[in-house]
């Protein structure tokens, strides 16, 4: 039970991540490699705040805003200086990296002796339970410990995202996708889309950031290493996510893309379980994209040629 | 109202694909006024119309707009004074979005968009009227998104849209070229409706030379990036369709002594 609890955490913490990978593959068609290294940096910043004794949510917000800043640089090497949205994205990650190891000032910084957001919601959930570690849920027996961090967590992402749901249907917000979708006509209503797509980014990466905060609170470290592949991680999870929902309208698209996280890392869950090599997740993980990738093609083909036949 | 002076723009300078799309041209237009622009394929009309909406910065020459210099200002800037609509119905419109988001999008043309929500009840309830009132039974999917609508409808939605605020100056690319016949005179008489009623400063771009006689009240052709003809008041309101066609072959000879002038001058004394 403890492990199926463990597994929608992480779901859940992910789940930011895949809608800061949706704002931009999505929204933006903006193939943003910066979050592999904006994951890192939210976890980096988070970790060393807290170790100084900074609050949790205080150092939580604070990697929100850091992973903005790392967002506009790539939105800014793209639109100011005209340089390939996917080279932009590459060299903010690469620059990212050293920031990071400067930020810890080591490859990993443990946080087990010190209060995060995981030790205080654990505390308010035993409070709630009037001191005891361990009650009944349908006849699983639960840890309270490990329910009142999920409990939080559904808050904190239940929050997010009515939040993002909020913010882009304001006029701003629609400006942003309007820009994704047709920059010919956004421009012709007055919108400097260079910076909607700084901003749009700015957006995208505070949230994969807040995401690698609470991933290094929940794990207990930052590790410069966490965020190799987290972007093809969170591509996944928005394509299982609109599989799952089939629409493309916007409340719908937030769901899925939580939905979609949760149910890929229960998958990888299992999988592990199963006797998968660790070694070889992000293989599978890239496998698994890249067919999610070329199968609608197919279908597409296939039902083509099947209205010839 | 909209005064371009002496504006050159040459594409791809210094290549071989050097393309002098506008050379020196002017133009004066008085508010109010209805110009129609016709010209062979190339001749600088769409180009015309785009330096004018800043889509590029000119080479030389001067924009005035409303009294104020605007050559140097970038598109999203002008469009504060201008409405467009394109030749491509897609290019108007945002697909993923509803019909009332593109909407709104519009209702704040050339303003500063902040955290307000875009969909105020007042302003949906004017949507209504207007989508009615373009007779396309659009008024009751106001929620579904542009992209599932036709060229035609997402055309009238997009000229609504450019005049949704009042502009000083609106743009039409051959905006009825890409739509089925029906659909591009329903266009059409919501133009003319439109125009009327806002009093607008209209330029305009068509191919069809039946549009070019019965619309507006002032019509320019253009060739090789200049002006050459400009019929205005009487001169304009006699003109027909073949006297048009009859200019376009005068052009076409014209075009053909030269070349074979050239030819002739080339194989006796080179």
């Amino acid at each position: 039970m403890s492990l199926l609890i463990g597994t929608f955490t992480i779901g859940f913490i992910l789940s930011l991540l895949a809608l800061g990978v949706f704002i931009s593959f999505r929204i933006f068609a903006f193939p943003d490699i910066t979050a592999d290294g904006s994951i890192t940096l939210g976890a980096c910043v988070a970790a060393i705040l807290l170790v100084h004794g900074v609050t949790p949510p205080l150092a939580s917000v604070a990697a929100f805003l850091a992973g903005m800043l790392a967002g506009a640089c790539t939105g800014t090497l793209h639109t100011r200086f005209k340089i390939n949205s996917l080279l932009s994205g590459i060299l903010v990650m690469t620059a990212l990296y050293s920031i990071n190891l400067h930020i810890m000032g080591k490859s990993n910084v443990p946080l087990l002796s010190v209060n995060t957001l995981a030790t205080q919601s654990e505390r308010i959930g035993v409070k709630l339970m009037r001191g005891a570690t361990r009650f009944n849920l349908a006849g699983w027996d639960v840890s309270v410990r490990d329910a009142s961090v999920l409990g939080a967590i559904v808050l904190a992402v239940v929050l997010t995202g009515g939040l993002l749901y909020w913010f882009l249907r304001t006029n701003l917000g629609m400006a942003m996708r309007a820009t994704g979708d047709n920059v010919q006509m956004i421009r012709a209503l007055g919108v400097n889309d260079g910076n909607m797509i700084i901003f749009g980014l700015a957006i995208s990466n505070g949230l994969v950031a807040l995401s690698g905060a609470l991933l290094a609170q929940y794990q207990g470290f930052a590790d410069v290493g966490m965020g190799i592949g987290m972007v093809v991680w969170g591509l996944a999870s928005v394509i299982i996510g609109e599989a799952l929902t089939g629409t493309n309208q916007l409340g719908m698209t937030i769901i899925g893309a939580v939905m979609g996280s949760l149910l890929f890392r229960l998958l990888v869950a299992v999988a592990l379980r199963w006797g998968l090599s660790p070694n070889d997740l992000k293989l599978i993980t890239a496998a698994f994209v890249f067919c999610a990738l070329i199968v609608p093609q197919f279908l597409r083909k296939g039902r083509q040629r099947s209205a010839h036949a | 109202m909209l005064e371009v002076q002496s504006v050159s723009k040459t594409f791809n300078a210094g290549t071989p694909n050097e393309v002098r799309s506008l050379r020196g041209v002017d133009l004066q237009m008085a508010a109010g006024s209805w110009v129609i622009i016709i010209g062979t394929n190339g001749s600088g009309k769409s180009t015309l119309l785009n330096a004018v909406a800043g889509t590029f910065p000119v080479d030389e020459g001067k924009i005035r707009l409303a009294g104020r210099d605007v050559t140097r200002w970038p598109e999203h800037a002008r469009a504060d004074l201008i409405g467009r609509v394109f030749q491509n119905p897609f290019s108007g419109t945002s697909p993923s979005l509803t019909i009332q988001e593109n909407l709104s999008l519009a209702a704040l043309r050339g303003r500063a968009r902040g955290l307000g929500w875009g969909l105020k009840g007042s302003l949906v309830a004017r949507m209504r009227d207007e989508v009615a009132r373009l007779n396309m039974g659009l008024e009751d999917r106001l929620h579904n998104a542009i992209g599932s609508l036709s060229g035609g409808q997402r055309q009238a939605l997009t000229l609504l849209m450019a005049t949704w605020l009042r502009p000083e100056l609106l743009l039409l690319d051959e905006h009825t070229a890409a739509l089925d016949p029906k659909s591009a005179d329903l266009v059409i008489e919501l133009t003319e409706r439109v125009i009327a009623h806002d009093e607008l400063t209209t330029l305009m771009v068509t191919h069809s030379m039946h549009q070019a006689a019965s619309l507006g009240d002032r019509l320019i052709m253009m060739h090789r990036g200049q002006i050459i003809h400009d019929f205005q008041g009487a001169e304009k309101r006699r003109l027909r369709p073949d006297d048009l066609l009859a200019r376009f072959e005068e052009v076409r000879r014209a075009e053909q002594l030269d070349e074979s002038a050239a030819q002739m001058l080339v194989e006796n004394y080179v």
